[in-house]
């Protein structure tokens, strides 16, 4: 209602804002793309359509690409599921409890976010050196867990807010234990706090990459560290915009399907 | 919530079992590391890199180095420029979008975070294309005689705060278009019946209302512009390098770990500022206002 009455004389300036706001953000984007199919090597004019950098992409000689993608990926599933559990107890202690130690508790989680992602790689990297551990996938895991279980934490804070403690108190008058209240009563209500918390780790996980440069050893490079190394070498630069190409485009598809899913239960 | 607060044993154990897990983690991988690097910044450098045995002040002295106040003072400067013009170009956008209709709305939140799915470093390097110097947008410029035949884009202060901007906008429009959501539109136009100018309106009315959505957007564009490494990194060159370059070039070229220990000591003090300013206003700001926290961390 408080909407309709701003209907008249609307100033120009906002949508303008708007526009110049997008055009920004999506003109390197669609440079990016349309690259991706020119045959040019150095992107500086158009010499013709071109799908070499695809096959190149998909050729033997890029075989690390991929290794790293799967790297990635595992590192990604492994960081999000363990930050998944963690992240929901720690938001599960923080909502249940007003003590003085939740509110440390409460320092502990909300640190991790506003520090700068250099500072937690170095502070890392010196403190796996010091302790003489090897900085192989494992410990890249542990990093990628360590910066992920505030974000999860989050989410399913904000889903609590709404969470009506009594249920609990409900199941266990009826007899259930407190495995099968947590299993069966709590975790389904929290599920899609849960859920989009873990989404955004493993997105974060996903696409971090100075974090990762700081503690990671020697030849575990996961995607973003492959995608750096390229960048550095010009001679490889289009086969980049193939493989963005390809991401945005899958991006996109999931967004699109998350969109549409979302729409039909909303009319179901 | 039906729980006492202080009942003895077996809530008290419940809570220490579910804080137990992150809060030890967190103090482990976080906590530890990060006073850790506060300590290696007052030990001697090693011989063969790393750091050496007994205390030393050596590496905070090194910080008195001409180079090093001018980096720190163009991290600062950088970091502040990027972050008002996020947040002036984030205030009309999040205006918009909070007084757009469910549809358009929905729509243009996609079109915001959408770049946030691209890989980061992608994104970056998509500029370092375009400002190349022979990228399209430097032949056009030229072209149109806007700049110089020799003038060039890329590796200079410029290019990093544009690409800094083009990174962190979506940080700044989110936060504000939360805010902007529970402002009542209706007093831009009960400020207009008294005579305001839309313009005056906006800046005396819309800005204020939400003030506290335009906090968040400056801490969450501030702290991660003052960290920046990847953005000065790829388009910046040496004449834009930051103090997250420094930090980097000493861990991974001389590996004087407590010389770039002091550094992030540095950038950790630096940091913490706007934080503490943020959250001193916050707490000012919540005893009259009975409206809840703004939502404004980038969960979207």
């Amino acid at each position: 209602m408080k909407k309709a009455t701003t209907l008249r004389s609307r100033h120009p300036l906002p949508v303008l804002a708007t526009a110049v706001a997008l055009v920004f953000l999506y003109f390197p984007i669609l440079v990016l793309v349309l690259n991706s199919f020119n045959a040019s090597r150095y992107g500086a004019s158009w010499e013709g359509w071109s799908m070499r950098w695809y096959e190149l992409l998909f050729s033997a000689r890029s075989r690390d690409i991929w290794e790293a993608l799967q790297r990635s990926l595992v590192i990604g599933v492994a960081a999000s599921a363990v930050s998944m559990v963690l992240g929901t107890m720690a938001a599960w202690a923080l909502n249940r409890y007003r003590t003085r130690l939740q509110k440390a508790h409460f320092g502990l989680i909300y640190l991790p976010i506003v520090a700068p992602d250099i500072l937690m790689g170095i502070s890392l990297a010196i403190f796996f050196v010091t302790l003489d551990v090897e900085r192989n996938i494992g410990a890249i895991t542990v990093a990628h867990i360590t910066f992920c279980i505030s974000y999860v934490a989050l989410a399913v804070l904000a889903r609590l807010q709404d969470f009506d403690g009594s249920v609990v108190d409900a199941a266990r008058d009826l007899g259930a234990n407190r495995w099968q209240t947590i299993v069966r009563v709590v975790v389904p209500l929290l599920a899609p706090g849960i859920l989009a918390g873990g989404l955004l780790a493993f997105t974060l996980s996903i696409d971090d990459f100075v974090i990762t440069f700081f503690v990671k050893g020697v030849g575990s490079d996961t995607l973003p560290l492959k995608i750096y190394s390229m960048t550095k070498h010009t001679k490889e630069m289009p086969v980049i915009n193939a493989l963005s190409t390809l991401l945005l485009t899958f991006t996109f598809a999931v967004v699109w399907w998350v969109q549409r899913l979302s729409r039909a239960r909303a009319v179901a | 919530m039906g729980n006492p607060r202080r009942q003895p044993n077996p809530e008290r154990r419940n809570e220490w079992w579910t804080t137990l897990p992150s809060a030890g983690w967190l103090l482990v991988f976080f906590a530890v590391p990060t006073l850790l690097i506060v300590v290696m910044s007052f030990k001697p450098a090693g011989p063969y890199g790393g750091f050496g045995e007994g205390w030393s002040l050596k590496a905070w002295a090194d910080m008195a180095h001409p180079s090093y106040p001018a980096i720190v003072w163009r991290t600062v400067w950088l970091s502040v420029a990027a972050t008002i013009v996020c947040v002036g170009l984030g205030l009309p956008v999040g205006f918009l979008l909070g007084r757009a209709d469910e549809k358009t709305r929905a729509l243009l939140l996609l079109l915001v975070v959408v770049p946030f799915w691209t890989n980061f470093l992608i994104r970056v390097y998509a500029w370092k294309v375009l400002l190349h110097p022979s990228g399209y947008l430097r032949e056009t410029l030229v072209g149109l005689g806007i700049i110089g035949e020799n003038t060039l884009l890329l590796y200079n202060e410029g290019a990093v705060l544009l690409v800094m901007v083009y990174a962190y906008l979506p940080f700044a429009i989110l936060p504000i278009y939360a805010s902007a959501e529970k402002f009542d539109f209706a007093l831009l136009d009960a400020a207009r019946d008294l005579g305001a100018s839309s313009i005056r309106a906006f800046w005396l009315v819309f800005v204020p209302g939400v003030g506290r959505g335009v906090l968040a957007a400056v801490v969450m564009v501030l702290i991660p512009a003052l960290g920046s490494y990847i953005i000065p990194d790829i388009v910046g060159g040496p004449a834009g390098e930051m103090v997250g370059n420094k930090i980097a070039q000493r861990v991974f070229i001389d590996r004087n770990w407590p010389h770039a220990a002091a550094l992030a000591t540095l950038l950790m003090i630096v940091t913490l500022l706007p934080v503490i300013f943020a959250f001193v206003q916050q707490k000012r700001e919540s005893v009259p206002d009975g409206s809840r926290k703004g939502g404004g961390k980038a969960t979207a």
